[in-house]
């Protein structure tokens, strides 16, 4: 079911934890649908993103495009992650199953977060981010079961 | 793999080897038409008989009663549907509750949009039917009464005689989905009203494709497959004999093994949900604890999610299952987890292990260890946790 990049980023993934006093996190998903990623960013002075955790709950998909997420990210400056897409994050581990393919929009999502968190802290705007939709709290408000 | 430890004998069982032997002739020297005139061929009639006989034996049926189908699902589609269309003219209500199988769920689905009114039941936190609760959804309109056997994911086994007693008393027919009790529990059919039962042979370690429906003589429900005049004009198509031989033999030997190898299952049950409440912290078996098939286990763990915990058991060579959205397919965990009031995040994080005859001590002594590095090794990786164990500080 799984291409073998993911089951690697799976069994072995990449930059798991958390970082004390992060520049940026962000938190996305929604317990109910079975998925959260929260992803924790240290950015210098420089606007390099110089160390990245993530933490996900979450089936095999989840867990990999988090893992592959970061690793994407990682050295790169802040406009550098935001061309981090789902697109390349599915790329990079050589395509999900068709009903997996939200697991990697919420990586990006999660990215984004962090970066936006990391923008309200600073202050500062970045080109083309945008408040991040996926909030915990607000889907367990808007969803209806 | 070096190892391999099945523990999801409620998706499917290994055929037993007497059960593939007594098939093989069946296929090759004895491939006859049972409905053909010569002698070979119309000797297969007589063996079919012989495994209606076996099988009606165990259920204190008689053999006539017994309707040879493709499985469960077939046997479940085939009684709601026909006896919905066979009672039409008292009415077009029935009762059912919100954990059977799909077989039955999506049936009545099926007949509501044609229609037909259906009660579905809530069972209790425990997984279990309240009896009382059946008496009253019973309106005069109410043609049948489905409720399962025994639960396929936590493995509840219901009141069955105590609904019977009431559909009885009310004249409503009762059908029952007994793919996961039969051949685990002893079921007479005479003491528990049942009119309809539907059972399945790979759940038995017979093989996959074949299964039959009990149909109560005097149960007026017309043919569902139509064609030819197999199985007393009710069930048409040529007879699956090999798998028919292979069903009269595995439920032959379920039976005759039934006592001593669901005493040992049980035991074994029981060491297992022992060892995972006493070693593994933040967990919740599902599922009436007493009232439950020999060999079913299923566990909630909270902050995980069960397709990573699934995907890590097989790489130890260990196969369960999960009711985790991820698993059924859709956005929603399990309807059954659901159901007995367990919040989607923790529906998301179940387990089931379904043992079998051949599984030993120390398959249950390894699943553990392995289940205990698996949990904790996600848990450190769940932003949940995390929460957790900061809400819990914040606390002190």
């Amino acid at each position: 079911m799984y291409t073998e990049k993911v089951m690697d980023h799976f069994q072995h993934p990449r930059n798991v934890g958390e970082i004390e006093g992060a520049s940026g996190v962000g938190t996305v998903g929604n317990a109910k649908c079975g998925d959260i990623m929260r992803i924790y960013l240290d950015i210098d002075e420089n606007q390099i993103i110089r160390d990245v955790k993530f933490k996900t709950f979450g089936c095999g998909a989840a867990v990999a495009t988090s893992s592959m997420a970061t690793e994407l990210v990682k050295g790169k400056n802040i406009q550098e992650a935001m061309k981090v897409t789902n697109k390349a994050v599915m790329e990079a581990l050589d395509g999900l199953p068709p009903v997996k393919v939200h697991c990697s929009l919420l990586a990006e999502e999660a990215i984004h977060a962090a970066l936006w968190d990391y923008a309200q802290k600073n202050g500062i705007e970045i080109e083309g981010l945008e408040k991040p939709k996926s909030d915990i709290h607000e889907d367990e408000e808007e969803e209806d079961y | 793999m070096e190892r391999l430890i099945y523990l999801d004998n409620a998706a499917t069982t290994k055929t037993a080897p007497e059960v593939v032997e007594a098939m093989l002739p069946y296929f090759t020297e004895h491939f006859g038409n049972p409905s053909s005139i010569y002698g070979f061929a119309a000797a297969n009639k007589e063996v079919i008989t012989r495994q209606r006989e076996i099988i009606a034996d165990k259920l204190g049926a008689e053999p006539n009663e017994i309707y040879f189908t493709a499985g469960g699902t077939e046997s479940d589609n085939w009684a709601i549907i026909a006896a919905a269309e066979a009672y039409e003219a008292k009415g077009r209500h029935i009762i059912t509750s919100k954990i059977e199988h799909h077989a039955v769920l999506h049936t009545c689905e099926y007949l509501e949009k044609r229609g037909y009114e259906v009660t579905y039941l809530d069972v209790g936190e425990d997984g279990l039917l309240d009896p009382a609760e059946v008496e009253k959804a019973i309106r005069p309109d109410t043609i049948l009464v489905s409720i399962m056997y025994a639960n396929n994911e936590i493995g509840t086994i219901q009141p069955i005689r105590e609904i019977g007693e009431i559909t009885h008393a009310h004249g409503v027919l009762f059908h029952t989905d007994a793919v996961q009790a039969f051949a685990q529990i002893p079921i007479s059919v005479e003491e528990c009203h049942i009119d309809m039962l539907s059972a399945s042979g790979h759940k038995l370690n017979g093989p996959k494709g074949i299964g039959f429906l009990y149909i109560r003589k005097g149960v007026k429900i017309r043919s569902f497959i139509h064609g030819g005049a197999q199985e007393r004009k009710r069930r048409a198509g040529t007879e699956n004999v090999p798998g028919i031989v292979g069903l009269g033999k595995a439920v032959e030997m379920a039976a005759s093994t039934m006592e001593e190898r669901t005493r040992k299952e049980s035991e074994l049950r029981d060491y297992l949900i022992s060892r995972i409440e006493k070693e593994i912290p933040y967990c919740r078996l599902n599922g009436d604890r007493a009232k439950r098939l020999p060999n079913n286990v299923n566990f909630s763990f909270q902050f995980i999610e069960g397709e990573s915990l699934l995907i890590m058991l097989d790489m130890k060579g260990i196969c369960a299952s999960s009711g985790s959205a991820c698993t059924s397919g859709s956005l929603d965990p399990s309807h059954v987890l659901l159901a007995i009031g367990l919040p989607h995040e923790i529906a998301h994080g179940s387990l089931r292990m379904t043992l079998g005859a051949d599984t030993t001590r120390e398959d249950v002594d390894y699943t553990v260890d392995c289940l205990k590095d698996i949990v904790a090794q996600l848990r450190s990786m769940s932003p949940l946790y995390e929460d957790f164990v900061k809400k819990q500080e914040e606390e002190k």
